[in-house]
């Protein structure tokens, strides 16, 4: 199939890794782009969900809003508000932070309300405050439902970095749009199978993170009632 | 008739639920099952519909190994109430009961009736008979489970455990009305229950069951309280401690079965006139 | 508005074309899910792996998967089959945890219950374990439905046209009500169709929504599928 060796040849030619369009370059920004957001999305969502999940409060306004988003079109996103913002990163970046919140936001508070009620019960009894509660029981028994948010979350925004190549962010998505317009079929090809390996190497590095999460989380103490 | 003839039973994990168990269930009457858990008593149960099979011996329904019977068919054949009631939550009270008769390929319209004609028979109204099984107390849904085990009219019916998840003013009320339709329908029953009151209220045999499916005594419910076979069987019938306050007593010529307060539990022989 | 008002028939075509489109693909997906849940929930030792085999596929990004089915499956570029065979694959991967949760959640208590009444094994499949798994079947394809009709957006920039084209077109154009125009159909599609699933449920389980005389029946069930 002349498809997979045109394919393969575009990853081994050496051209293609250099300069500004070159495999390396339009990895890292990949990178960059999904660390950035994911960053940001985080210090937004995840206190934000531990606070939701620990009182308990908004927690339907949550449920809702990260249904919502669902249905929210991510390639609409990207356009309107890189129309809006103007030219630059920071539309596509708005757009990628928005689609990285609900997952996380999600797995905060699912995290904390995972823990046995009577685990943080007992932790209120023995005199700890609140904020030691999440400290020390929540945060710890629901860290691998947190990691999870995250991984979830990392997925999600390296499929619509991606995407957002068709608004001039870069990264790898740009050799499927550039390959589109000019009929370069190898090139979208070389560069669908780029991201496809990104997302299964990070997706394998949150899987195990997410096992040793797991794994140092204390075993699950029998029930005192 | 149901005989169990030298019954095994080992689990695939190898567990020993019962070993060489044998025992004939005379017809028309009601055998009790009855030990604590682990005694096998559910599994004997199971045996006769099939829902559980023996892994030595037979079990013969009037002669019959049911073996050699179809698993299905012979299940629609014998009537089964189990704890909980065992209801299908999708369906209304009346296509549960109507459920055998519609798997034995009744019309919709005639299992319809059948299972309306029953209703008055286990003490519910018409009212109910469109609700779903979430929207009736457990009672109820036990009733439901009694006019479902025995609108298809079977020889047999199977009680696990039927009244165990329910009150005890509505158990009594439960069991009052089970011994008035075994007097009404003359079936055999085989019942499975770890309270020894309900076992000597509902049995004309009742079964003590050791860990192991192994046979503590047999007997009518008098017999084992007049004469209890071993101290397992004192201590199980609660003789040892005095607390069985429960005890035979011959008024004007009837052996009624008395309980502490000197009130009346209920008819040890059962062709007394009422 | 006076954009729609000129355009309310490439926008309508656009919108049904979405539409069919989605519910194909969900639809496909949903079938093509429930044997796989179903062998799944029974299987328990197969039921890891097998999750965690359509999980992969749910982790590889939509629009490299639209580029590179076609030479895979032979058929042309600009085919719409690309785009439902990549969706429908999709929506079976999201939908078949849903449906090994959601056999898992018929209580086998019901199911004991119903062999001993004489259900037959395939009696029992059809008329006792899909109706009662049929609230979180239903809460699974909700999400699927939604993330299908978000997610077929992306096909656009194969070429593949749809409600999306209203986004590449508006932002080839610079011009950003036809963008909103886009976003607005969009996600009325989304409400229209999970609002349909809803009805169908109340349809067809009435029983899941009568009222306990005590206390609501639980949902947590359904509440977990939703949040999955």
């Amino acid at each position: 199939m002349s498809v997979v060796s045109d394919t393969i040849g575009f990853l081994t030619d050496s051209i293609n890794y250099n300069g500004a369009d070159g495999i390396p370059n339009r990895l890292a920004e990949h990178l960059l782009y999904t660390a950035e957001t994911i960053a940001i999305g985080g210090v937004i969502a995840i206190p934000l969900g531990l606070w939701i999940g620990h009182t308990g409060r908004f927690r339907s306004v949550a449920v809702a809003i990260t249904g919502s988003v669902r249905a929210l079109p991510t390639l609409g996103l990207l356009t309107a508000l890189s129309l809006i913002v103007g030219i630059g990163l920071t539309g596509p970046l708005i757009s990628l932070v928005v689609l990285a919140v609900p997952p996380m936001l999600a797995g905060a508070y699912s995290s904390v309300e995972s823990v046995n009620r009577q685990t943080i019960d007992a932790a209120r009894s023995v005199g700890m405050t609140e904020m030691q509660i999440l400290r020390k029981v929540e945060i710890p028994l629901g860290l691998p439902i947190i990691v999870g948010g995250i991984r979830s979350s990392v997925l999600q925004v390296v499929a619509t970095t991606t995407v957002a190549a068709f608004v001039g962010l870069g990264g790898l998505g740009t050799y499927i749009i550039n390959g589109q317009a000019i009929g370069d079929y190898a090139q979208m090809a070389a560069g669908s199978v780029l991201v496809i390996v990104l997302a299964l190497a990070l997706d394998g590095v949150f899987a195990v993170l997410q096992g040793v999460a797991t794994g140092r989380r204390p075993a699950p103490q029998p029930s005192t009632a | 008739m149901i005989e169990y003839r030298s019954i095994e039973k080992t689990f695939p994990d190898g567990t020993e639920a019962v070993g060489d168990f044998s025992l004939v269930l005379p017809s028309r009457s009601t055998t009790v099952f009855v030990g604590s858990s682990g005694c096998g008593k559910t599994t004997l149960l199971r045996m006769v519909n099939r829902m559980v099979d023996p892994t030595g011996g037979q079990v013969l329904i009037d002669d019959v190994d049911i073996a050699t019977k179809d698993k299905v068919e012979l299940r629609r054949s014998i009537g089964y109430v189990m704890q909980h009631a065992g209801l299908l939550p999708h369906r209304t009270v009346i296509d549960n009961i109507g459920t055998v008769l519609r798997l034995n390929g009744a019309s919709k319209g005639e299992a319809r009736e059948r299972s309306m004609a029953i209703l008055p028979t286990v003490g519910l109204s018409e009212s109910e008979a469109n609700r779903y099984p979430s929207q009736l107390s457990g009672g109820q849904q036990q009733r439901v489970g009694v006019a479902r085990g025995l609108v298809t009219d079977p020889n047999i019916l199977l009680m696990d455990e039927p009244f165990g998840a329910v009150d005890p003013i509505v158990r009594d009320e439960l069991q009052q009305e089970l011994l008035r339709l075994q007097r009404e329908l003359d079936k055999t029953i085989v019942f499975v229950t770890h309270d020894i009151d309900e076992a000597f209220l509902l049995g004309d045999q009742v079964v003590i069951l050791r860990t192991g499916g192994v046979v503590a005594q047999v007997g009518a419910p008098a017999e084992i309280i007049a004469d209890p076979a071993d101290d397992f069987v004192r201590s199980f019938i609660g003789l040892d401690k005095g607390a069985r306050s429960l005890h035979v007593e011959d008024r004007d010529g009837v052996k009624v079965l008395v309980d502490g307060t000197g009130k009346a539990a209920g008819v040890l022989d059962v062709n007394e006139p009422a | 508005m006076t954009w729609f008002l000129d355009n309310v028939d490439v926008v309508r075509g656009l919108f049904f074309r979405h539409a069919w489109i989605s519910v194909v693909s969900t639809a496909i997906g949903f079938a093509v899910s429930l044997p796989i849940g179903w062998y799944a929930n029974e299987h328990p030792r197969i039921r890891g792996a097998s999750l965690a085999a359509v999980g992969v596929l749910y982790t590889i990004p939509s629009l490299a998967v639209f580029v590179l089915l076609p030479p895979l499956l032979g058929t042309g570029f600009l085919s719409v089959i690309n785009v439902l065979i990549a969706l429908s694959t999709y929506a079976a991967a999201i939908m078949v945890r849903s449906t090994a949760d959601a056999f898992g959640s018929v209580s086998p208590a019901v199911l004991d219950a119903a062999s001993a009444a004489g259900f037959s094994r395939t009696q029992r499949i059809f008329q006792v374990e899909l109706p009662l798994a049929g609230p979180v079947l239903l809460a699974g394809l909700r999400v699927v439905s939604v993330s299908t009709v978000s997610m077929l957006s992306v096909a656009t920039l194969v070429g593949v046209s749809n409600l999306g084209s209203l986004f590449t077109d508006g932002f080839r154009r610079d011009f950003q009500t036809e963008i909103v125009i886009g976003i607005l159909a969009i996600v009325v599609l989304a409400i229209l169709l999970d609002l349909l699933l809803v009805l169908a449920g109340r349809l067809l389980m009435p029983w899941s929504h009568a009222q306990a005389p005590v206390r609501p029946a639980r949902r947590l069930s359904l509440t977990k599928g939703t949040a999955a």
